[in-house]
């Protein structure tokens, strides 16, 4: 008996547990990434034992590739050189670790995966209990399979109704985000429900559980459903059996409606800092970014492409669309998509995170101010600590680059 | 005696370390940014001693070790708040640097003389002549603190001194 975070942690550890229990368990993956990597290298080399299952540790260049500096390239060479010495396989290089993890079959109904990125909560959609740990406890990971866990209490979340045309998981996601705050929902899981959720394909799924962090959140779930194993049945790469929640007892319990949601935008400098897109429409815009582990996937990219289609991005910004994985590209590309945005005069990147942690492929001067598709806004996250992000959906993100300010998508769709 | 330095609620990693200057592991590189856009005064004032005092959700954001390491790297001892976001909690514990959670830092100004007791779980203001009480570690993590870190917990009890 529990919600699904206790039923997955139970059946790790074999016995019943509770939420403030404290257990170790056993994982299925540990990934971690060209930026995560380096000190957990470090620490793994402290602790001096043998890696534990070269199959289940899982590399991803993500962050800096291809790689942009000497300095990023240095650290791809180290990261190969260690994975040569230890027997390590898995190099993962088509697209964002999350969304790949998820593509290539290594999330499934009741797994526990740990990623040395915030935003492992993203497994959460396929009800994998994911959460992200930093490089030294990944680290341990990597040498003994498993790591400790504070059983977490859990805030059901139900969404009710269904969204309008125009409106997305994004949408849906950043009014949370406003109701909660930035730490609603620390230390616990969330736990996405109700029959908005139950209609959203696993995609959307993924971005609200991606988007759970923002809230403070440990893991982002979603209980399993056909849609779910239909998802996972081709691509598992293990045998798995899902969980769900027996008679769950929940810490909290919120309620949000969406039938009457508008498109949300989340102004700078905080994520919780939400607005309708009709309280600041008109706000110019330097540059619009679509992407991310947040919208980067295929429906992300059709719902662009859809509001583009014939349209030219407005001579005073600039379009950057990065699509998330290799997959995602090569079927955006195959679909017309990529045809789409560049005729519409769009810059597209190569998969990977790209602007979203202001390195590379579109970083901000000094007081420039940009609409983008991805998880946070934080101060200078994009380039300047002076630039400012607003956070959107990718409809509200397109129609937004054809006008040159922050757009109402409901026009073109 | 440490000088405090106080920051806003919700501080997050990306403020403590920028993602353009943590593409290394390179502690006296990441020390040199800490913090140096949301105070550039920090990373040339702090002397090693200081104690950092945030408001609540301290270090939420991106999961990056190099947050907590370019602080413990700056030479402060202590990071006072009502409360921590749950990754860089982790992570500070994880590399032996003290994370006090006390709900009257809020009382601490910029600037303060203030002093921490971690064994007595006491935060001392000698500026205002006052005390605050810190809430204890849970026991477990009490344990990984104890032991300097969770690499020199697994090294000496490995998981089966967990007891879990």
């Amino acid at each position: 008996m529990g919600t699904l975070a206790e039923e997955i942690f139970s059946r790790r550890v074999g016995r019943q547990v509770r939420a403030g229990e404290i257990v170790v368990a056993p994982v299925d993956y540990v990934m971690s990434h060209d930026n995560t990597t380096p000190i957990a290298i470090e620490s793994f080399k402290k602790l001096g034992m043998p890696i534990w299952d070269p199959e289940r540790v899982i590399i991803v260049f993500d962050h800096m590739i291809p790689a942009p500096t000497r300095q990023a390239a240095q650290q791809h060479r180290d990261i190969r050189d260690f994975m040569a010495e230890n027997g390590l396989t898995t190099l993962l290089t088509d697209g964002i670790c999350h969304q790949v993890l998820v593509e290539k079959g290594y999330i499934v109904p009741g797994g526990l995966v740990v990623g040395a990125d915030s935003h492992s909560c993203t497994y959460g959609a396929l009800g994998c209990f994911g959460t992200g740990m930093g490089s030294t406890d990944v680290a341990v990971i990597y040498a003994t399979g498993k790591s400790w866990f504070r059983v977490p209490e859990t805030m059901r979340i139900s969404l009710h109704g269904h969204l309008q045309p125009g409106v997305y998981a994004k949408d849906a996601c950043l009014a949370l985000a406003r109701t909660l705050d930035v730490d609603g929902a620390t230390y616990m899981a969330m736990e996405f429900g109700g029959e908005a959720v139950d209609g959203m394909d696993i995609s959307e799924r993924m971005t609200l559980s991606n988007m759970s962090i923002e809230m403070g959140a440990k893991a982002g779930l979603v209980e399993p459903d056909e849609r779910t194993l239909a998802y996972v049945a081709p691509r598992a790469r293990d045998p798995f059996e899902p969980v769900y929640p027996v008679d769950p007892t929940y810490a909290r319990e919120v309620e949000l409606d969406v039938s009457l949601l508008e498109p949300q935008v989340s102004c700078p400098n905080e994520v919780s800092n939400v607005v309708g897109v009709t309280e600041v429409q008109g706000t110019p815009l330097d540059q619009v970014f679509i992407g991310t582990c947040t919208n980067g996937r295929l429906d992300d990219m059709a719902i662009a492409a859809g509001v583009l289609e014939g349209k030219t991005v407005n001579p005073n910004t600039r379009l950057i669309v990065t699509p998330a994985s290799r997959d995602v590209y090569a079927e955006a590309a195959r679909l017309g998509y990529l045809q789409t945005f560049m005729e519409a005069g769009a810059q597209v990147n190569t998969p990977g995170c790209g602007p979203c942690i202001g390195r590379h492929q579109g970083v901000l001067t000094a007081g420039e101010r940009a609409l983008t598709t991805q998880n946070r806004n934080f101060k200078g996250r994009m380039g300047d600590p002076t630039s400012e992000l607003f956070l959107g959906s990718p409809a509200t993100a397109a129609a937004s680059a054809i006008a040159g300010h922050i757009a109402d998508p409901r026009q073109f769709v | 005696m440490a000088r405090a330095w106080k920051l806003h609620d919700n501080v997050n990693t990306d403020e403590i370390i920028p993602g353009r200057y943590n593409m290394t592991t390179d502690r006296a590189s990441l020390a040199r940014h800490c913090l140096c856009e949301v105070r550039p005064d920090f990373p040339a004032g702090v002397k090693p001693g200081d104690i950092i005092v945030g408001g609540r959700n301290f270090g939420c954001g991106s999961s990056r070790e190099h947050a907590p390491i370019a602080i413990q790297t700056c030479g402060v001892v202590a990071v006072v708040a009502p409360s921590f976001a749950r990754i860089f909690y982790r992570n500070a514990v994880n590399i032996g640097l003290p994370l006090l959670v006390c709900p009257e830092s809020e009382r601490i100004e910029e600037g303060d003389e203030i002093e921490v007791d971690i064994a007595a779980g006491t935060v001392s203001n000698r500026t205002r002549n006052e005390i605050y009480n810190v809430e204890p570690l849970p026991a477990f993590i009490g344990r990984i603190a104890e032991a300097g870190g969770i690499l020199e917990f697994i090294k000496t009890y490995g998981w089966e001194g967990v007891g879990a």
